[in-house]
């Protein structure tokens, strides 16, 4: 036992709280008395209909299993390939998202390289930041009067805080002597933000943009329960709606999946811009 | 000579400490240095050298004065003034040699990148980086090898003056020797003009064709300009054997020890704060650490040197 390494100790003991976990859903799911052990009265009062409960792990396996192996099917508007439910939530997520970098990143470098621009644009970003993404939704689908677009608004709006934070943090924080390396061999100030400040502060700034692919991802769920339609999001509420709490535990765990893959993919990209000084 | 290669003319920094109050670290500091000298400047902290380094550079104001180089005022920094600071300021990011060709890129824009390349490569190398190393990033090199290529970066340039910034300051005394070896080495081949902050006295002179020595702060001044009479090339282990060895360096430590403490905050007559030239030649053998002597050797360097005294006033007026 002792001579495993330490990743084969963690991977152990992260099966054995995997099987442990699934063995106390199993187990913690009431089971349907029969008919023939109820007493009169509570047939009477009608206990042996059954029960609606928890479906239990081996059912979502099934689900899962089912819906993988066909993900884009297309019957209707109701019923969908959780393929084309997760492309649709990563095509509003991702949109919304770049059209925020699109303009947290100049704007963070501008904050980043300008205290008059700080001091001017912080008292807005202070008041702006803590609202709640989805109350900007009603006034999104009244100005934009589009469902869809409301939504990568609302993605817009909650990804584009922690880019433009980090980001100006970031340039702010660029070390002097680098600057003046960029200065005294005559750089101008665009080539310096290209060549000496953006990869400085690039570790900086990919940890704002991971921060708010993870808001996004959060956000995008509860926007397209509201909007409905299409989307991860809207396919839970979708089965809720249906009963179909199989449908409901299945799509949690893909929601679960596919965040980690975007935070992975921009812990890689972390990766690729570190360096240590 | 009217006018040097470069001349620090009546430069005065003061900085506002709180309430309209006003830190004067320097004033009226004015020196001259000739194309192809190596100078090195030693204070004690707070002297205001690296104020005036980074004057030089164009990367600070001074309150007044200015500096003329080659016949042109300096204002902000240029391709023409080469830095190589304390820290080394390499990019963490980029390998040793692209942080080399990142400055040979700038100085050469219409350069091929073979061209770039090979440039660099060559400076490298003769800052003793060769092969796989150069490719290393700073943060696997060690520090004496993060300075060669900070020291390759500044002079693959070929900038008129060449400014370091107490370049070994953060170097074990091992390293040390031979980076200064190499220093000298690639310094010899260019005839570049370098400035050189320090706190190190034996670095000094090795180095240097002058010593300035500046009074503490405040109201810092460049009170003496010490020549270094010990013929080039210099071997570390050979100019102590010279004859003014010692007497130099009791000279500059006694200066340090002592008299730059003594001199701090003298306000000099209008039109005298020329540092004052001292020359040890071979009549002053002995270690010069007396105010007596001191002024023995000056007297002896305004009786000898007819052209130190054109250049200034105050031996000039003493002369006269």
């Amino acid at each position: 036992m002792d001579r495993l390494t330490t990743n084969q100790r963690a991977l152990l003991l992260s099966f054995i709280i995997l099987i442990a976990g699934l063995l106390l859903w199993e187990a913690a799911i009431p089971a349907q008395k029969a008919a023939s052990e109820l007493t009169e009265y509570e047939r009477l009062t009608g206990g042996g209909a059954p029960k609606a409960g928890v479906p239990p792990p081996s059912q979502v396996l099934q689900k899962a299993w089912e819906q993988l192996s066909n993900p884009f099917y297309d019957a209707g508007p109701n019923d969908k390939g959780i393929g084309i439910q997760v492309a649709w939530s990563l095509y509003r997520v991702l949109s919304g998202y770049f059209l925020a970098a699109l303009i947290a990143i100049p704007v963070g470098f501008l904050i980043g390289m300008s205290p008059v621009a700080h001091k001017a644009l912080n008292p807005f970003i202070q008041v702006l930041r803590p609202i709640s993404p989805l109350a900007w939704m009603p006034l999104a689908l009244f100005i934009i009067q589009d469902s869809n677009a409301s939504a990568v608004f609302v993605i817009f709006i909650c990804s584009i805080w922690p880019m433009l934070i980090n980001t100006a943090f970031g340039v702010a924080g660029v070390r002097q002597d680098w600057v003046n390396v960029a200065r005294t061999h005559e750089l101008g100030s665009f080539r310096t933000a290209l060549t000496v400040i953006l990869p400085a502060a690039a570790p900086t700034i990919i940890t704002g943009m991971r921060i708010s692919i993870g808001i996004a991802w959060l956000v995008i769920v509860a926007a397209e329960m509201l909007v409905g339609g299409t989307g991860i999001g809207y396919y839970v509420w979708n089965e809720w709606n249906n009963l179909d709490l199989t449908s409901v535990i299945f799509s949690i765990l893909v929601i679960g999946v596919v965040g980690m893959a975007l935070d992975a993919a921009f812990g890689m990209l972390q990766r690729a811009v570190a360096y240590a000084e | 000579m009217a006018h040097s290669f470069l001349s620090i003319e009546n430069l005065t920094q003061r900085f506002t400490t709180g309430k309209s109050e006003e830190l004067t670290v320097f004033e009226d500091v004015t020196f001259g240095i000739e194309k192809g000298e190596f100078v090195c400047i030693l204070g004690h902290s707070g002297c205001g050298k690296s104020t005036i380094m980074n004057i030089l550079a164009g990367l600070a104001e001074p309150t007044s004065g200015g500096v003329v180089m080659d016949g042109k005022e300096v204002s902000g920094p240029s391709l023409d003034r080469g830095v190589v600071f304390q820290n080394y300021s390499l990019m963490p990011w980029l390998s040793a040699l692209k942080n080399v060709t990142f400055g040979v890129a700038a100085r050469h824009p219409d350069w091929s990148k073979a061209q770039v390349v090979e440039h660099s490569t060559k400076f490298l190398a003769m800052v003793g980086l060769e092969g796989d190393a150069i490719h290393r990033k700073p943060s696997q090199l060690s520090g004496g090898m993060r300075q060669r290529v900070s020291i390759a970066r500044a002079f693959a340039n070929h900038p008129k003056l060449l400014l370091l910034d107490e370049p070994f300051g953060a170097l074990d005394a091992l390293t040390r020797g031979t980076i200064q070896d190499e220093l000298l080495k690639i310094w010899g081949g260019t005839e570049q003009t370098v400035f050189m902050i320090t706190h190190d006295v034996d670095e000094a002179i090795l180095l240097a064709d002058r010593i300035l020595l500046m009074t503490n702060g405040p109201y810092a001044r460049v009170a003496e300009s010490v020549e270094i009479t010990i013929p080039r090339p210099r071997k570390r282990e050979e100019i102590i054997e010279h004859p003014h060895y010692y007497a130099i360096r009791n000279h500059l430590i006694h200066f340090l020890a002592t008299r730059s403490r003594e001199l701090a905050g003298q306000k000099v007559e209008e039109g005298f704060n020329k540092p004052q030239t001292v020359r040890f030649d071979g009549r002053q053998v002995a270690a010069g650490t007396e105010a007596a002597e001191i002024g023995a050797a000056e007297i002896g360097a305004a009786e000898n040197g007819a052209d130190e005294a054109a250049e200034n006033p105050k031996l000039r007026a003493v002369n006269e």
